[in-house]
């Protein structure tokens, strides 16, 4: 009985499946558009793939384990140095060996952070993640020698492979490289977030001393949260490293760590889905804005930060009036569809703008 | 004259500034418990309304007015308009929100004064003192920012120890509920206390500028040497705060001074993460801490 329950279980939900299914559909849907566009379109959606990446692995942190940290930027940077280090002198290191080794050295430095961020709660783990923001990049320019100081290191490019044809843009091989790891990350991450893990990030978040009763080892999630967030901030730093085509300080200031917490906060605190929205928006603002800027033809000074200070105003009004981003948003013009058409009970309260208040992840 | 005799004269001047730094976050953080990471920001963009008063022709003194008047201001209208209506929100969400407001300052400071970096002038001449014959390496300048400090430290005490006004701000930051049964009209005193420690913020900006350079990030590691010395000291003690800003000062000028400038933000990391594992509640707070 309780097999054959299981394993219809298994047939209506069948978790795995479907988020292959769906990573599936999202490759051919890429492929397909990439093959479309022209080399700027694609470069801009690789950098939207980098930036999902490195949001999703926040939002795992910050959105579902409740673990703010401004030094995701610092964490790209090792990822990027990684890289870096391993393509300079013109060794040709495959991209998958690249990119690996900026998991590994990102993951293994976020043990040794995660350790001591799960004893730090609150105030204590934003200003230590946000010292760690403004450190590394001032090791980098100390370390010249290493590090090629200010300037930075330069990356060699991944050309396209022989099979692909001799005149097969290198945009579109790298914006493959960055779909094929997003979409992987993305799979990986919702399989952990739909299992027991997904479930301890989220009780631990909610109330430490319940989740303690029930058995979860809150230090050992907190630590499991901040590796794998820190190393999808490894995978997304080393990816910027092809895309950019140089590695330096200026690249990953604090600025860079909180566009990441601006990302999460429109698409969605807790949301995977709503890192891609995030995503699109750190994207795209900068081009409406720097287009707006040369037809109203305004100084320089004015068109470099604007985005930034719609990023700052954005958080600051999101946090005023929509805490759930616009993945929150649509989940609730969802529910309120269903409470409409009598599917299933209305969503969640009206104007509820506390995001502890648990949401169904995606 | 020895190196390390050097470095300590500098590390006073350096550590009064961190340690206005530390206090002006200790006086949000036990008004309103929150860590206003936008403080740094806000220090920032102060210093820009004094330089920008300066460059117009106006004296130095007029500038720093300007500073410490535009502190005061900058202070009440954050916490009376983006802050208090997050008052009962998630303690993150405000934290997201300062860092919101973080954001938009750095950006808005270029936009608004123009991107070039700028230097400061000082108040007083920046050469060494004459002791007898010998040069000591502790410049008028060094004199006047740390008697600013301490003056606004002794102002700050007179006002929260001695007057009735400080006494209400006391008591809305302990307990606002009591407080409000009490007649204390606590809203008032949170804005009250948000625009003195923003002023006290302000104060660190202009007189760390002349030494660094100004340019819209250029607060925000005294950011970070400020928010490590007030955990050092432990974050609800003002005391605490001020002590751990200048052991903060001594600290990383050693550190830079035998190191390289560059690792400064490395010493502070290295002491934030050691003072959280060894002593997380800091060196003057008798809070309990809990353990994981």
């Amino acid at each position: 009985m309780v097999a054959v329950q299981s394993r219809l279980d298994r047939l209506v939900r069948p978790t795995f499946g479907r988020h292959l299914l769906f990573a599936l559909g999202a490759a051919v849907v890429l492929l397909l558009l990439s093959s479309q566009i022209g080399a700027y379109d694609d470069y801009n959606l690789t950098a939207v793939a980098i930036f999902a990446v490195a949001a999703a692995g926040l939002n795992l942190l910050t959105g579902l384990n409740g673990q703010l940290s401004l030094g995701h930027g610092a964490l790209m940077a090792i990822g990027a140095y990684t890289a870096s280090l391993l393509l300079k002198d013109h060794h040709q290191f495959p991209v998958i060996v690249v990119l690996l080794a900026a998991v590994l050295s990102t993951g293994v430095i976020g043990i040794g952070f995660g350790y001591a961020a799960a004893r730090l709660r609150g105030p204590y783990l934003a200003g230590a993640t946000l010292t760690l923001a403004v450190a590394i990049p001032q090791v980098a320019t100390r370390y010249k020698s290493i590090f090629g100081g200010e300037s930075g290191l330069t990356v060699a490019p991944s050309s396209p492979p022989d099979w692909l044809g001799a005149d097969f843009p290198p945009e579109r091989w790298l914006a493959w490289i960055a779909f094929a790891a997003a979409i992987v990350t993305m799979v990986l991450l919702a399989n952990l977030l739909r299992g027991a893990p997904g479930r301890a990030f989220k009780a631990v978040r909610d109330n430490e001393a319940a989740a303690a009763l029930a058995g979860i080892n809150v230090a050992r999630t907190q630590v499991l949260a901040f590796v794998v967030s820190a190393a999808c901030a490894g995978l997304a730093g080393a990816l910027l490293a092809y895309w950019t085509g140089v590695t330096a300080p200026a690249g990953f200031t604090l600025a860079l760590s909180l566009q990441l917490i601006t990302a999460i906060v429109i698409g969605g605190l807790g949301s995977l889905a709503g890192a891609v929205w995030g995503s699109l928006v750190l994207v795209f603002v900068p081009l409406l804005t720097s287009g707006m800027a040369s037809r109203l033809s305004l100084p320089s000074s004015v068109a470099d930060n604007l985005p930034l200070a719609i990023y700052g105003g954005i958080l600051v009004i999101a946090m005023l009036v929509a805490p759930h981003g616009i993945q929150g948003a649509l989940r609730r013009i969802l529910a309120y569809g269903r409470a409409r058409w009598g599917n299933t009970p209305g969503g969640g309260q009206k104007g509820v703008v506390d995001w502890d208040d648990p949401a169904p992840d995606t | 004259m020895s190196r390390f005799f050097v470095l300590t004269l500098n590390g006073v001047t350096q550590g009064a500034i961190y340690a206005a730094m530390a206090l002006a976050l200790v006086m949000i953080w036990r008004a309103t418990k929150v860590i206003n990471f936008a403080q740094g920001a806000m220090a920032m963009f102060t210093t820009y309304l004094a330089v920008f008063a300066i460059e117009h022709g106006t004296p130095y003194w007029v500038g720093f007015l300007v500073a410490l008047v535009s502190g005061l201001l900058l202070g009440a209208i954050v916490e009376r308009v983006i802050v208090r209506p997050v008052e009962s929100a998630p303690a993150l969400n405000v934290v997201i929100l300062t860092l919101g407001l973080l954001l938009f300052l750095e950006a808005l400071a270029p936009m608004a004064f123009g991107g070039q970096i700028r230097s400061f002038p000082p108040a007083f001449s920046i050469v060494g003192l004459r002791l007898g014959t010998s040069q000591v390496p502790f410049s008028p300048f060094d004199l006047f920012t740390l008697g600013s400090v301490v003056a606004v430290m002794l102002l700050l005490l007179v006002l929260f120890q001695k007057t009735d006004l400080g006494l209400r701000m006391r008591a809305s930051a302990f307990n606002p509920e009591v407080s409000r049964l009490l007649g204390i009209r606590v809203g008032r005193m949170l804005t009250l206390g948000w625009a003195l420690a923003t002023l006290v913020g302000a104060l660190a900006g202009v007189l760390i500028a002349p030494s660094l350079l100004l340019y819209p990030t250029f607060m925000d590691d005294v950011l970070v040497f400020g928010f490590t010395g007030a955990v050092l000291g432990g974050l609800d003690s003002a005391v605490g705060a001020v002590v751990g800003g200048l052991l903060m000062g001594f600290a990383l000028t050693y550190v830079g001074g035998y190191f390289g400038s560059d690792l400064e933000t490395v010493g502070a990391l290295v002491i934030l993460i050691a003072v959280l594992m060894v002593r997380p509640s800091g060196l003057f707070s008798v809070q309990r801490v809990r353990q994981v």
